[in-house]
């Protein structure tokens, strides 16, 4: 299969001249994939989301969705927000309506009801439909965003860490409830974790992106655990101690010393205990 | 919320209270002159008050030096109240009929200040350049006594009316001018960017997002601009006569009745009062819990 999204030598600096916080960022990913990206905080999640998302520009480099370069937002991608940014006057439905109504705005009122109360439904929030974001928890907000990302039904979804403020329970609850939605509506999504056991429960691959100033992807990490994993099996999985500590050394040692490869060089893609190709592979520079 | 509740009634009794000494202090300072008048005037003259009733002279709104006691206020205030649409020509209009001429000019002038606040404060807001740019002249408009503007409303309008209603409309415009463009000015980014994903067309993003994020500043702004709307109408209808509430004021002070212009004081306060709590319930209907 082609590919879906194409990233080709990314990098973003904030002041002409200044240090790139990211730079030479290359990764792909196909359709249908659920991709993770890993880094320490300040190494440049936000901002390369966000110029998938089109609500920033690269200085350096180009995105590609289905052939297409990225040029500004658009319907077709849809955003979870780390702050959730909802409407504070909104109520939970209204925010969703809000979404839906931009997407189909020649769709009956009825219609658009019942289909973000059934997105509302979907992520658990029956019943608080009528609440204000303000009289929601942490946790009941960033459904409301996740519902208002998935009711448009976008091509990509783009989550910016939407279960950061969470606590262990409801983190597991909606990443369970994220993995069945996905996996039913064949969602393809670029989503910045934190957290070790989240990517490797959620993602095909994962991203690990080195500290900046000057973050590259450092490698991509192939998750190789069945895909019938749950939150309660996945400890079982041969594989499962040799990702994680794969991963692992790579945020607590290895992102420090990285050394930064040439431009124009893709990251390798590693299999831990299975294979190692640690060598980085040149690169198909496209010809405009 | 028990604490609270009985704190509102205590409150409320306290003010009660409040109410009925500052009126007891006010009858007995009063009462003292008002007598003393009262009897000097039928000493000098020896005419029988019923005979001054005859003539249309009511001994209890007569003009006199004392200063009136609490119950003659609340007696003109009744013969007011329970008439208050008569209208005998220019100098002598029933209380509704001054108010409601003041009313109309505030409103008027706060009006179409509103048409051109809110929609250039939305421009200012959202274009940092424009917001340079005029900046210099709000700054200098700003601070000039609205009555200033006077003598050019009158030589240019050549209406008192009309020139009342400039006066309003100039002492509006700037508190809903700068309240707008800050308002619209401090949007959330990330509502912006969740617009923009949405592919929100700028007319639905002005008003589905940065209208409702701005409007508690907004008519916190229209609040101001009301309040000083109010005391301005009162000295600009003093200054070209005519009509209004301002103008029965002066008038009264004119016939030395100056039972009737306290009257009149009350009638601005509570009038004033009354639209602030209007613009308070509008304040409470758009604000939200962020
Ligand atoms: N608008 C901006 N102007 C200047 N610098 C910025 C701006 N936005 C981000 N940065 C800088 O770019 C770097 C990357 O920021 P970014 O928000 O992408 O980090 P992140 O990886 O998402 O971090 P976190 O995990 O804490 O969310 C940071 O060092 C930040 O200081
Ligand atoms: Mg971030």
């Amino acid at each position: 299969m082609s590919e879906f999204l194409k990233v080709e030598a990314l990098g973003k600096s904030f002041a002409p001249g200044a240090m790139p916080v990211f730079e030479n960022v290359w990764f792909d990913i196909t359709k249908g994939e659920f991709v993770c990206i890993i880094g320490h905080s300040g190494c440049g999640k936000t901002t390369i989301l966000n110029v998938l998302a089109g609500l920033d520009r690269a200085t350096t480099g180009n995105v590609f969705m289905m052939k297409r370069e990225v040029k500004g937002p658009s319907l077709e991608r849809g955003v979870v927000f780390q702050s959730h940014a909802l409407m504070p006057w909104l109520s939970v439905k209204k925010n969703v309506l809000f979404a839906v109504n931009s997407r189909w705005p020649d769709l009956p009122r009825d219609e658009a009801e019942t289909r973000a109360l059934r997105y509302i439904e979907m992520v658990g929030l029956k019943g608080a439909e009528h609440k204000k974001p303000s009289e929601l928890s942490g946790g009941m907000k960033q459904r409301v965003g996740i519902a208002r990302a998935f009711c448009i039904e976008p091509k990509m979804l783009l989550l910016d860490e939407p279960f950061g403020a969470l606590d262990a329970l409801t983190r597991g609850t909606i990443q369970d409830e994220l993995l069945r939605i996905v996996q039913a509506t064949h969602q393809t999504v670029f989503m910045i974790t934190h957290d070790v056991d989240e990517a490797m429960l959620l993602a095909d691959r994962i991203l690990l992106m080195s500290n900046g100033p000057r973050a590259q992807i450092a490698e991509i990490v192939q998750n190789t655990m069945t895909r019938e994993r749950t939150r309660n099996t996945i400890h079982h999985d041969p594989q499962y101690y040799r990702i994680r500590n794969h991963l692992v050394d790579f945020l607590v040692n290895r992102s420090k010393e990285y050394q930064p490869r040439e431009a124009g060089l893709q990251p390798p893609t590693v299999k831990p205990g299975i294979e190692s190709d640690d060598k980085p592979r040149p690169t198909l520079v496209r010809v405009a | 919320m028990v604490g609270a509740q009985r704190r509102s009634a205590l409150a409320a009794v306290l003010s009660v209270v409040f109410l009925v000494l500052l009126l007891l202090a006010w009858h007995l300072a009063t009462l003292q002159s008002a007598s003393s008048v009262a009897s000097a005037a039928v000493s000098t003259a020896g005419v029988d008050p019923e005979y001054l009733k005859l003539l249309g002279k009511d001994p209890g709104t007569t003009k006199t030096t004392g200063f009136p006691t609490p119950l003659q206020i609340g007696e003109a205030g009744w013969k007011h109240i329970t008439n208050p649409f008569y209208d005998n020509g220019p100098n002598d209009k029933g209380i509704a009929i001054q108010l409601g001429h003041s009313l109309l000019r505030v409103g008027l002038g706060f009006f179409i200040a509103c048409l051109v606040a809110i929609p250039l404060g939305f421009v200012i807001g959202m274009s940092p350049l424009l917001s340079e740019a005029l900046n210099p002249f709000i700054q200098v408009l700003k601070p000039i006594s609205p009555l200033a503007w006077m003598p050019l409303a009158l030589y240019t309008i050549k209406d008192s009316s009309t020139s009342g209603i400039f006066v309003i409309f100039i002492c509006s415009i700037w508190p809903m001018l700068i309240n707008t463009a800050f308002g619209v000015a401090g949007v959330r980014r990330d509502l912006l960017n969740v617009a923009a994903t949405l592919e929100v067309t700028p007319l639905r993003r002005a008003f589905l997002v940065i209208l409702p994020t701005a409007a508690p500043t907004i008519v916190t702004g229209m609040r101001i601009s009301m309040g000083i709307a109010w005391l301005v109408i009162v000295a600009a209808e003093m200054l070209v006569g005519g009509t209004g509430i301002g103008y029965f004021v002066w008038n009264e002070w004119n016939n030395l009745s100056i039972t009737n212009v306290i009257f009149a004081i009350l009638v601005i306060g509570v009038s004033g009062m009354f639209l602030d709590f209007l613009f308070a319930r509008l304040q409470k209907l758009v604000s939200y819990v962020d």
